[in-house]
């Protein structure tokens, strides 16, 4: 790591709290100011990102100033395939909710999460996505009546 | 006694056959989760907070209280019999409980963590009911400027008792606010952050940013390194205290209820600082501190007991002022709303059926999970054996069917794994997320007061200190922000963090 930035974690966040804050300024600068009487719908947010736009220029001169006491950020480290599994899990149950229904919807996004482990064994990952379906079904859709189709329009639902 | 009729109606309220079964539920699956290590309170009450829709307000709130307090016996459990943790809270508890598990101790341990427990709470409750009602009347008679004045307090104090670097903490705070003000102004209808997409003109949704950070990030973050659990389950025998036992457990029981119970009240507070900052008091004044580490019974019986009270008194500013002091509280003053509630002082007159239903709920819940904890442990053990690559799937399909449901709406669930991402890399930067749920809570609350005391005092920003209780609080909320960014207090705290 280079000698300039000391604690490159601290560095990230600050500039991610100034690039932030730039964001939620210029949106302000937009709305109607108002005054300090009758403030309007701008003020406060202007004021908080002013706040935020101080707070994440101490964070990133204090990360160039002071050395990271934690453990050191690693790129290697980010479980890649965790990221992007559970996150399209989440993704495709949110695509395929109203068009496949619960049960579809449910079985995809638990069988895509189960891949995310490096310990994924297809018969489990199986074991537990009907286990969930059904599960959903009893709980979500006979207890609990929620208006939700188990078998969506594509599949021959309504 | 007012008090007594009032308790009188609490326990009518939650005797009943159907909160009495919705009480049973919460503390069932808070000692679920709180065995289970890597699903914590924050992420369950969330999961479940759409399923509160369909239950009257008493009966939700109960069963959400349960989960709260529940998740504090279950943590304990697993952090006496294996050394792991199962919530922030017990960590402390794992250090002498696991050694007096190792030494054959475990049942007593596990007993004098229960009764401890129970005692607390009991506690707890008692100055719930004692204090919250005259606290709420106060509360009557505040003004805007006062209740800006509180909630800039609570934020502060939330930050200032986390761990980690301050300046991040503010920062999530403000951010936290940020995210909680888009959608219509309330004031204007104008609509603010929404890049014109017609889902956020209401907001965002308070359980997809709560899921998301809390549950999705928190599991993309165990996936990182999967370690085998360790199965090493000590045996329980013995679950009888001796008399000597009793005697060296009074006074950190005692102890650990007081100032569970004090540190509970203070935002931010709550039952982990609590734990810790027992087990330091306890191994301080001890007379035989090297005991300490090594199965001292001091070291369990204080700590439960301060958790257990801080969860119970983390209540009082929620139900009086609508103010939530942690991430659970939050949750809770979510569930309200759904409901058609709005937290504040008007909850104990207004409802009091609900205030003093949840009241003798916990007292009962409190009772229950003595009898589910010392004869069920058998079935909490094995539960542990349940590994995490099995857990993990079954949480983001509970997440996923959670949130769309709130709204019936697909874009919550797009935000939920958009709020994934960004819990993950928060807490990868070392940011905590608590902060910023707080901030997004309160954002709204804060901003509608400011405006109105600006347009009490026409415009005069003085308003806030010329009243006498709107300046003591900023004073005191400024205070503890010098005092923990004074470096030698920073060095303390930070040590006493670690240990």
């Amino acid at each position: 790591m280079s000698r300039f930035i000391r604690n490159p974690k601290d560095v990230i966040t600050g500039g991610l709290l100034l690039a932030l804050a730039s964001m939620f300024a210029y949106l302000s600068l937009d709305l109607p100011m108002g005054s300090a009487v009758r403030m309007g719908p701008g003020y406060f947010p202007l004021m908080l990102a002013g706040l935020l736009a101080l707070l994440g220029l101490l964070v990133l001169i204090g990360g160039l100033r002071f050395e990271d006491a934690g453990e050191p950020l690693s790129l290697a480290a980010i479980p890649w395939r965790a990221l992007g599994l559970v996150t399209l899990a989440v993704v495709v149950f949110g695509l395929g909710i109203r068009p496949l229904g619960l049960g579809a919807a449910m079985g995809l996004s638990v069988f895509l999460s189960a891949l995310a482990s490096r310990r994924f064994r297809l018969p489990t990952a199986l074991l537990l996505t009907a286990l969930m379906v059904a599960f959903a079904w009893l709980v979500f859709i006979k207890a609990l009546g929620l208006p939700l189709p188990m078998r969506g329009p594509w599949l021959g639902g309504y | 006694m007012d008090i007594l009729s009032n308790l009188e109606l609490g326990f009518s309220v939650a005797l009943s056959l159907q909160n009495l079964f919705y009480c049973f539920v919460g503390v069932l699956l808070g000692t679920l989760i709180g065995v289970l290590p890597g699903l914590g309170p924050v992420a369950t009450i969330a999961m479940l907070l759409p399923i509160t829709f369909g239950l009257p307000p008493v009966s939700a709130l109960i069963m959400l209280a349960g989960i709260y307090y529940g998740a504090q016996y279950g943590g304990s459990t697993t952090a006496i019999l294996i050394n792991l943790p199962g919530e922030s809270s017990s960590v402390v508890t794992a250090l002498d409980g696991y050694q007096m598990a190792r030494q054959g101790r475990a049942g007593v341990a596990l007993a004098t963590a229960a009764l401890g427990s129970f005692f607390a709470g009991s506690v707890a409750t008692l100055l719930l009911a004692l204090f919250a009602p005259p606290l709420a009347d106060l509360a009557l008679q505040f003004g805007a400027p006062e209740y800006f004045a509180l909630m800039v307090l609570g934020l502060i104090a939330s930050v200032a008792l986390a761990s980690g670097s301050v300046l991040k903490a503010l920062a999530m705070v403000v951010l936290g606010i940020l995210l909680g003000i888009a959608g219509q102004d309330v004031y204007t209808g104008v609509p603010r952050f929404t890049f014109d997409i017609t889902d956020l003109a209401d907001g965002i949704e308070f359980v997809a940013l709560a899921m998301g950070v809390f549950g999705l990030g928190e599991i993309i973050r165990n996936l990182e390194d999967e370690h085998t659990r360790s199965v090493g389950v000590q045996k329980v025998t013995g679950l009888m205290l001796t008399r000597e036992d009793f005697r060296r457990i009074v006074g950190p029981v005692l102890r650990g209820t007081a100032l569970g119970s004090l540190l509970g009240i203070l935002p931010g507070g709550g039952a982990m600082l609590s734990s810790f900052a027992s087990y330091s008091i306890e191994k301080k004044i001890s007379k035989t501190p090297q005991r300490f580490g090594k199965g001292a019974i001091e070291g369990v019986a204080g700590p439960e007991s301060a958790n257990n009270a801080g969860a119970q008194t983390s209540f009082i500013p929620m139900l009086t002022l609508g103010i939530p002091s942690n991430p659970v509280m939050a949750l809770m003053i979510g569930a309200l709303i759904i409901q058609g509630i709005v937290p504040g002082p008007n909850v104990v007159n207004e409802k009091p059926d609900l205030f003093w239903g949840i009241i003798a709920s916990m007292w009962i819940g409190n009772f229950m999970l003595v009898l589910l904890n010392l004869p069920l442990i058998g079935i909490w053990v094995r539960l542990l054996t349940v590994p995490y690559h099995v857990l993990y799937p079954l949480i983001v399909g509970f997440c996923c069917i959670g949130v769309y449901s709130v709204n019936n709406n697909v874009f919550d669930v797009f935000a939920m794994a958009l709020f994934g991402v960004v819990g993950y890399v928060l807490v990868k930067l070392e940011c905590e997320p608590a902060p910023l749920l707080l901030g997004f809570i309160i954002g709204p609350m804060l901003e509608e007061y400011l405006r109105r005391a600006m347009l009490i005092s026409r415009g005069d920003p003085l308003v806030f200190f010329t009243r006498p209780l709107s300046a003591s609080l900023l004073l005191l909320a400024l205070a503890a922000l010098v005092v923990v960014l004074l470096p030698s207090v920073r060095k303390t705290r930070d040590e006493a963090f670690k240990e």
